[in-house]
């Protein structure tokens, strides 16, 4: 399959595309008919057999008068990025849902109506996800380019989804948690002692970080995407870099790669390891819980002894990384990563050893694969119910040398991810062996500034896909769409607590370790 | 459960010391717990019991404040403990710039701890809104919530042991 093939069944299925570019070697961009819209996405998901990766708007109204809606599938196989396009003109702010066909585009859908105020016609759901109408008033557009902030406060409230029946009770937790963790609130219905209904109400966290890019140059925009998701840190600003380096037409050296990469991998390895504590503690089986959040420590300690920072802020630049791979630096890495591979296999023996954990973890909190794939679950959580989409596979660069292998279990329950999370720890050391050999950081690149254009980019952070999309003109960034994996695995989440007792949920939530403000922005 | 034993045994302790930094006088004690011991009893009784509420963070400060129960910091041999209930709380930790959607919860945790009672701020983000501030959802500004705020701990996000370490010197003056 080829990007021209693709191009050649879309214009069989009486779809002519107004205009194609080929952006560079791994996107491509399809323009057509407003009306054709829901066609050529339908068309694209079955073809590519691809979620809707991304879906958002674009103020162009400075430009040419009108609003962008762009909807992203990936091609896995070839690979590819391919962007649906079409223009929405002033006076007709819609377009057509693809929600009742492909529910992957549902969220993202509303989210364009919330901060654009254009409508997706056709679709079940149009509240709000992150401007909580308690606090926020109506006609508030913060992504439109003329937006200002409305002061005056609406008195508005939210509707839950209501499951009526005898004997069924609500309980809502939240938004503050007993824990120190991130704020969200989880409305549940309950009949007896299983969950029918979990409804989750996030954007606690919504800081308008999307709108916070605008007008910065690209330098500035790389320091904010460090500080999106605190534990993402490389995730975010590779991704970044990423999107930036297609625009700039920017191509880093292998030693380059290689530090990103094995700072990539540090950082999957402490988020599995908050993960699997999570787990251990919310079943109540403490001494692995804090064994393991030694483990993290560990690592964090490590991150500060490379690059200052524990969780690796300021290490990466614009078609470069800084050079914290000398030769004294990776054998320190590597000793101290070998005590912790020694670890690890110790709390997996003592996790895997307990009958009563493994009864806890085992069967609960399903998630089938044909509902995640529904639901465009991707990351971790999507591998775990045996889809088996990873960017570091898809893209292989410098994986494909190292002989990537891809984790995967079927079963989708909270022992899937357990396993996944301990087999991709395993796998992401070996990695770091195999980067660790060529670190050699070249010469940092000549930039040319500014720039113009646009282009995604994305890495396989912790949890999945993090996604940038990014428009710049003369050098300033114009908008830029950031699209967490947590934002589609929410919902998945919600499903697979469905039928387990509310004393599970606490468990399924961490085998998920989902991020509150990746989702909220 | 043989394992969990055998772990045990091998590992040891591994709470670390934690001495003061830039204090000289107390360099010589070698552990500043007994010294934090001292002044908490004498302030709170037996504890000091924080709560945190997360107003919009990375999430980065709250893995900082989580490290702070872990083995090696073991914060609660001091006699300090995040709670699960504003009502058991002495003192207030806010993380994050304050998002709007946050406030109203923001304000009904601070008015359900008993008095006296205080605040403290924890990161970058959540004294005056930091790399967030010019954001049209952050409020930024944690006072008008909260009155006033007594200690700041700055930092992106601060380590666990510059916590610490400034919980301590403000408890120190204060005692
Ligand atoms: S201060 Fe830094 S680490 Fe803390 S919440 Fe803000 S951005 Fe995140």
């Amino acid at each position: 399959m080829q990007a021209e093939n693709i191009i050649r069944d879309l214009r069989a299925k009486n779809i002519n595309p107004i205009e194609v570019l080929f952006l560079n070697s791994m996107e491509i961009e399809v323009r057509i008919n407003k009306e054709d819209f829901k066609a050529a996405c339908l068309f694209m998901h079955t073809k590519l057999s691809s979620s809707v990766m991304a879906l958002f708007a674009v103020d162009k109204r400075q430009v040419n008068g009108n609003f962008e809606i762009r909807c992203v599938f990936l091609a896995k196989e070839i690979p590819l990025w391919v962007s649906i396009v079409i223009s929405v003109a002033e006076g007709f702010l819609s377009f057509d849902s693809l929600a009742c066909d492909i529910y992957s585009s549902a969220l993202f859908e509303r989210q364009i109506k919330e901060m654009f105020g254009i409508i997706p016609e056709g679709n079940p759901d149009q509240r709000s996800l992150v401007l909580h109408e308690e606090v926020c008033p109506e006609g508030t557009l913060p992504l439109r380019k003329d937006f200002t902030p409305v002061q005056a406060v609406s008195k508005k409230e939210y509707q839950f989804n209501k499951v009526e029946g005898d004997g069924i009770f609500e309980i809502p937790v939240g938004p503050v948690h007993a824990g120190i963790i991130g704020p969200g609130h989880f409305h549940f219905s309950v009949a007896g002692e299983p969950i029918v209904n979990l409804e989750l109400r996030l954007g606690f966290t919504h800081r308008g970080v999307e709108k916070l890019f605008e007008g910065k140059t690209l330098e500035q925009g790389l320091k904010l995407s460090e500080c999106v998701v605190g534990d993402s840190v490389i995730g975010y600003s590779w991704a970044f870099c990423r999107a930036a380096e297609a625009i700039l037409g920017v191509k880093i050296a292998s030693g380059v790669f290689n530090t990103r990469a094995i700072c990539l991998e540090l950082e999957r390895i402490y988020n599995h390891f908050t993960a699997i504590s999570g787990i251990a503690l919310d079943v109540g089986f403490s001494f692995p819980a804090q064994f393991i959040s030694v483990l993290k420590e560990r690592v964090l300690r490590l991150n500060k002894k490379l690059s200052a920072h524990r969780y690796l802020k300021g290490v990466l630049s614009l078609g470069f990384a800084r050079n914290i791979f000398d030769k004294e630096a990776v054998a320190y890495m590597l000793d101290e990563l070998k005590l912790i591979k020694r670890d690890i296999k110790e709390a997996q023996g003592i996790l895997y050893g307990s009958v009563s954990f493994m009864d806890r973890v085992d069967e609960t909190g399903i998630l089938r694969k044909k509902t995640a794939e529904d639901f465009g679950v991707v990351g971790l959580a999507g591998r775990s119910s045996g889809v088996s989409l990873d960017l570091r596979r898809v893209f292989p660069e410098g994986y494909l040398q190292a002989g990537f292998r891809l984790v995967k279990k079927d079963r989708g329950d909270v022992l899937s991810r357990l396993i996944v999370r301990l087999d991709e720890i395993e796998e992401s050391l070996r990695l770091i062996d195999v980067f660790a050999k060529q670190t050699d950081v070249l010469e940092s690149p000549k930039i040319n500034f500014p720039v113009q254009g646009h282009a995604l980019g994305a890495v396989e952070g912790a949890r999945g896909p993090v996604i940038y999309w990014l428009e710049v003109s003369d050098g300033k960034i114009e908008r830029c769409k950031i699209v967490d994996p947590s934002f589609q695995n929410w919902q998945g989440l919600s499903i697979s607590v469905l039928g387990n007792i509310v004393p599970d949920f606490p468990v399924c939530n961490k085998s998920f370790d989902l991020s509150y403000a990746g989702n909220d922005l | 459960m043989f394992d969990i034993i055998n772990n045990s045994f091998k590992k040891g302790l591994l709470t670390e010391k934690f001495i003061l930094p830039q204090d000289e006088s107390s360099r010589q004690i070698d552990s500043a717990g007994e010294q934090l011991k001292k002044i908490i009893h004498k302030l709170y009784g037996r504890s000091l019991h924080l709560r945190e509420v997360d107003t919009g963070s990375c999430g980065a400060c709250e893995s900082e404040l989580i490290a702070l129960s872990n083995p090696i910091y073991d914060i609660q041999r001091f006699g300090v403990d995040f709670v699960a209930s504003p009502r058991h709380a002495d003192a207030l930790v806010v993380t994050g710039p304050v998002s709007r959607n946050m406030a109203l919860a923001l304000k009904k945790t601070f008015n359900s701890m008993p008095e006296p009672k205080f605040v403290i701020t924890v990161g970058d983000c959540a004294l005056k809104g930091g790399i967030f501030r010019d954001s049209y959802y952050a409020i930024g500004d944690i006072q008008s919530i909260t009155g006033s705020v007594v200690l700041h701990i700055p930092g992106c996000p601060p380590e666990p042991i510059i916590i610490l370490h400034n919980l301590i010197s403000f408890l120190k003056q204060k005692s």
